[in-house]
């Protein structure tokens, strides 16, 4: 029982009316579900859906040397965005452990905007305050923006009604500032779900029109509503990694198979020495999707069994809406983790026939 | 909402007695909470089932929840549509989602349970 009171998003009020089902997600009450995470997972596959993540947490890192700040708190390469250009980042302590997972945007040269999970936002801010050691500002942005992801292969067409920046032309994991609904907006080409989409941050007491005229701008192409039970299903199927499930503390990009976000090449950043300490000895265990063989689904926490003895453990499972399988990520000792080998979750109890295969499991058509 | 000739757990099942035979089923507001139903796993017939004991569970997209008998018996029959159906716990929980059909041990054990009026002030006072 937390005796905090439960933080809100500026669209709580909406969610309530539209019926929404609302759960405590790490101190934010947020919908988890509107019609159902089935439809509403369906909805971004097949058309268009539409998320309040308010609750993502937003820092800004200004000043002659924020670069630099930026690219020695991330494992990923600052210097190769260009203004208008966001990446996917890690932040990691020293010992080469997540403190969370980033989206980076270069917003100018001494300007940079990160997004970051919900749960670790403060944490996320101390961490990178504390480098301290460039002439940059670190500023905890949270409070200035609401965030509405508008997500699926019709999100294009819903979303440029609502501005008159040049959405088609936004190549993805790009952004721009503009207008949204006549409000300044910064609207990215980002998700979380494995589609098309955009990501549209705008402060939070306009958040209600911008939501309001989304669900009309979509409404042609059947828009609905969608929570956080489908966001989950959705970046699951895509293999997206889940802070506090594939990663954390714990856990190293090179173990949760991110070796593409570490540029060792780039000069020092926190957690490197840790990094490349564990890519010479070579990493022990990694992350690994599995289908299920037999009856039954796979949550996290349960038991990976490789010849009927204790090998891992599975970090996210669940039935995966748009592919009819039962899907999860775990992980097992790196001999294990390849795409054919036979394993067995253990369920309940029960040890139930799973197989490991290689992801996303799902990867949309372009 | 909830059927007058019910009887309810506060685990969210129901029973309805007809004769020596209690039919049992999850509730609305129980289906309403898990959401999506993917799986049911029912006794086999036959199987002897204490009250309060498992009658096994269902599952939704995003968890899985035991099942537990209102009132002891023996299992004469169960929903075999749920294998290939399982969404008629969501559709329908009080008709065509029924679980199991158990033959009554106890008679006696239903009087513990729930009405109709108790259920939907319980599920107010948990909401």
């Amino acid at each position: 029982m937390s005796a905090a009171p439960l933080r809100v998003t500026p669209l709580n009020s909406v969610h309530r009316a539209l019926g929404a089902k609302m759960v405590d997600f790490g101190g934010w009450d947020m919908p988890v579900q509107y019609s159902g995470i089935i439809e509403e997972h369906l909805a971004v596959r097949n058309a268009v859906g539409l998320f309040d993540v308010s609750h993502m947490g937003e820092i800004e890192i200004h000043g002659p040397e924020a670069a630099r700040l930026a690219n020695f708190a991330t494992t990923n390469d600052v210097a190769r965005l260009k203004t208008g250009q966001a990446q996917y980042s890690g932040l990691l302590y020293e010992h080469g452990g997540f403190v969370d997972d980033i989206l980076v945007h270069k917003v100018a040269d001494d300007q940079f905007f990160l997004c970051v999970n919900a749960a670790n936002q403060e944490k996320d801010f101390e961490h990178i305050a504390s480098i301290g050691r460039f002439d940059a500002r670190v500023e905890f942005a949270s409070g200035r923006y609401a965030q509405i992801a508008i997500q699926g292969p019709k999100a294009l067409a819903a979303a440029r009604k609502l501005t008159s920046l040049d959405l088609a032309a936004m190549r993805y994991y790009w952004f721009a500032d503009g207008l949204a609904c006549g409000v300044p907006a910064r609207i990215a080409r980002t998700g979380y779900t494995g589609e098309d989409g955009f990501e549209i941050y705008v402060a939070p007491a306009e958040a209600g029109r911008v939501w309001a005229a989304a669900m009309s701008a979509g409404e042609e192409f059947g828009i609905k509503p969608c929570g956080l039970g489908a966001r989950n299903t959705l970046r699951l199927e895509a293999a997206m990694a889940l802070y506090g499930h594939e990663i954390d503390a714990s856990i190293s990009p090179l173990e949760a198979g991110l070796d593409w976000i570490v540029k060792f090449d780039k000069g020092d950043f926190v957690g490197r020495a840790a990094l490349l300490k564990q890519k010479e000895a070579g990493v022990r265990r990694k992350l690994a999707g599995f289908e299920m063989r037999g009856r039954g689904i796979a949550r996290e926490g349960c038991a990976v069994l490789v010849d009927g003895a204790a090998a891992g453990w599975v970090t996210s499972g669940s039935p995966a809406p748009a592919l009819n399988k039962n899907i999860g990520l775990c992980y097992l000792p790196v001999e294990q983790a390849r795409p054919g080998r036979a394993v067995q979750a253990l369920i309940r109890g029960r040890s139930v026939d799973a197989e490991i295969v290689g992801t996303p499991f799902y990867k949309r058509a372009k | 909402m909830y059927p007058e000739n019910f009887r309810y757990t506060k685990e969210h099942e129901w029973v309805l007695v007809e004769g020596d035979t209690g039919t049992i089923g999850i509730t609305d507001h129980a289906q309403e909470e898990l959401g999506d139903i993917v799986y049911v796993d029912l006794p086999k017939i036959g199987a002897r089932i204490e009250q309060g004991g498992s009658l096994g569970s269902v599952e939704s997209v995003k968890a899985v929840s035991d099942i537990y008998s209102p009132a002891g018996g023996e299992v004469t029959d169960v929903n075999q549509a749920l294998a290939d159906a399982p969404e008629k716990l969501n559709t329908d929980p009080h008709g065509d989602g029924w679980l199991v059909k158990i033959r009554l041990s106890a008679p006696e054990e239903i009087a513990e349970l729930m009405t109709a009026a108790d259920y939907r002030k319980y599920v107010e006072a948990e909401k």
